[in-house]
């Protein structure tokens, strides 16, 4: 689906399929706005999420993030193809 | 304009097809393991330079070794510790692709660090990204070259102890005490600033090979939380602590500066140039003719046998570079081992019109023995119908075989003759092909000076092979 056209905020997108639960993102984000999750996904880890707001784009999860589907992160302004 | 989206690079699978595994979107590397972050540097940074169709991954050994899993780009899985010296292959037979060689401690600091050093002092125009962890991590966390002092591992339980041990390699600093090396650095997957110091490190380490600049090396310390038994927070967090201080992050050689962006060259072969080194005609050009031997001696294979200092390899030689002029398919191969010092020699020569699938000649068509021993180890090799050539002179127990030609003449007695006992293996070498017609005269003797060093023997060399064409007509009339 797409974004609405206009000015869209920063956000984290988890999908929790791919995580490992090893929460680095967690530990790693600036503004605090990751946080694990009480259920277990298909791997039997407690996947990361996204508190919803704060986000403000700067990608620290990404590059911390070791699976490469895990995350992503959309920043301030971009329209386009929803991932998650 | 920035990339206004971080997700998953292009140069990765969108489906890992190729893993047996039925999960097919997640990697196989455990929670917080480096691999994978590097992994995304690397394909990012393939991306973002456009080189995805011209890339090579090559993948070692170790917990990396799936590096096909997931790269979408050309992918070599490599032997143990042999990555650079495969790269170094496929970075010269196809000068344009981009070649990253992935590795990680045990695979490059301990099997593989002959071959890269060589590689690296070759200055190979590669990329190896060097993945320091500390520990060997697909075997189940063993003491690895890069093993910290004091570090537990599954093999060093009370921690390393350089007296029993020895010290922990630093590759960067070794490697950049090269003369060839552009760009060496060490580098940390830790906090967001040293991560956005590795992704630099990467594209620079892929720039100057896209440059043609020459050889880079990035090493990266990462963690291995299963092996270290920790939390992959609590592995980042010793990594900081206890890694840094044997292994200090900086750049430890940069040339690139000083390197002019240049273009890729292929590296041409010369097949004349060779044919020139060894006095043959040029490639096309007729080699001289020669009228095939009758079938029975078409394609020999040969064992040459004697003592040594009786001119038996000379011997294989000459029939092989005569054989190469005459236009035949040729190799030869000395077979010695330590107790034939001083002992006996032999050699195995092929001629064919064909190529030749491999040098050794385990039934031969073709035996020359010029000693007993020779002719009692080899006779029951040859092949059904073959030919034994033996020196009458010196093996008082003739062949026994019957379902074999044999040919005997006082080779070494008719070397006397002549003024000289070395030159029997010219006259073995003239009776062969005269009895077998396989070349001509004119083309041994053409062969001749190429093989003798002293010229004024050459002619008594002619002679002996005359001597030996003859020996074989007169018995022949």
């Amino acid at each position: 689906m797409l974004e609405a056209v206009g000015l869209v905020q920063a956000k984290v997108v988890v999908r929790e399929d791919e995580c490992k639960g090893c929460g680095l993102c967690i530990a790693a984000c600036p503004e605090n706005v990751l946080f694990e999750q009480k259920h277990l996904n298909r791997l039997g880890y407690h996947p990361a999420g996204y508190t919803g707001s704060g986000c403000t784009g700067c990608g620290t999860c990404f590059y911390q993030c070791p699976e490469p589907g895990a995350i992503a992160v959309y920043k301030k302004g971009y329209v386009g193809e929803e991932v998650a | 304009m920035a990339e206004k989206r971080l997700s998953k690079a292009d140069s990765f699978y969108k489906v890992y097809e190729r893993t047996p595994s039925a999960i097919k979107d997640v990697t196989h590397y455990c929670p917080g393991c480096g691999h994978g972050v590097l992994s995304k540097l690397i394909a990012e940074a393939i991306d973002d330079f456009g080189i995805r169709e011209r890339t090579i991954f090559m993948s070692p050994v170790g917990c990396s070794v799936f590096g096909y899993y997931y790269f979408r780009t050309g992918n070599i899985q490599c032997a143990h510790g042999r990555a650079p010296a495969a790269a170094t292959g496929i970075k010269r037979a196809y000068p344009e692709s981009i070649v990253i060689s992935y590795q990680g401690d045990g695979d490059l600091a301990a099997i593989g660090g002959n071959e890269i050093i060589q590689a690296a002092n070759r200055g190979e125009n590669i990329t190896v990204f060097f993945v320091n962890n500390a520990i060997y991590g697909m075997t189940g966390g063993q003491l690895a070259p890069t093993t910290l002092i004091g570090q537990k591992t599954t093999t060093s339980p009370f921690g390393r102890n350089p007296a029993n041990e020895g010290y922990p390699i630093r590759v960067s600093e070794m490697i950049a005490t090269l003369e060839a090396p552009v760009y060496v650095e060490r580098v940390m997957l830790g906090d967001a600033k040293n991560t956005n110091k590795v992704r630099r490190a990467v594209r620079k380490g892929l720039s100057n090979q896209i440059d043609n600049k020459g050889f880079s090396l990035i090493e990266v310390l990462s963690v291995c939380p299963s092996g270290w038994k920790m939390t992959p927070v609590q592995a980042k967090q010793w990594m900081n602590d206890f890694m840094l201080k044997q292994f200090p992050l900086g750049v430890y050689r940069d040339r690139s500066e000083e390197i002019p962006v240049r273009e890729s060259q292929r590296h041409v072969f010369s097949v004349d140039g060779i044919r020139d080194k060894l006095e043959l005609p040029k490639s096309g050009e007729q080699t001289m003719q020669v009228e095939k031997p009758a079938a029975e001696f078409m394609n020999p294979r040969l064992k040459l046998a004697g003592f040594g200092g009786q001119g038996i390899l000379m011997l294989g030689l000459m029939l092989a570079e005569a054989g190469m002029r005459a236009g035949y398919h040729v190799s030869w191969i000395p077979s010695y081992g330590p107790e034939m010092r001083g002992g006996t020699a032999n050699c195995h020569v092929n001629l064919s019109e064909r190529r030749i699938g491999s040098p050794v000649v385990s039934k031969p068509t073709v035996l020359v023995a010029l000693n007993q021993p020779s002719l009692d180890k080899f006779e029951s090799e040859v092949a059904p119908g073959g030919l034994i050539i033996y020196d009458t002179a010196l093996v008082p127990n003739p062949p026994k075989r019957k379902d074999v030609k044999v040919l005997g003449l006082p080779a070494t007695t008719i070397a006397d003759e002549l003024g000289n006992t070395r030159i029997a293996n010219m006259v073995v070498l003239g009776a062969y092909v005269g009895y077998s017609r396989i070349l001509p005269k004119e083309v041994v003797f053409s062969a001749l000076p190429a093989l003798i060093k002293r010229k004024n023997l050459l002619p008594l060399n002619e002679l002996a092979v005359e001597k030996g064409m003859e020996f074989v007509t007169r018995m022949g009339s």
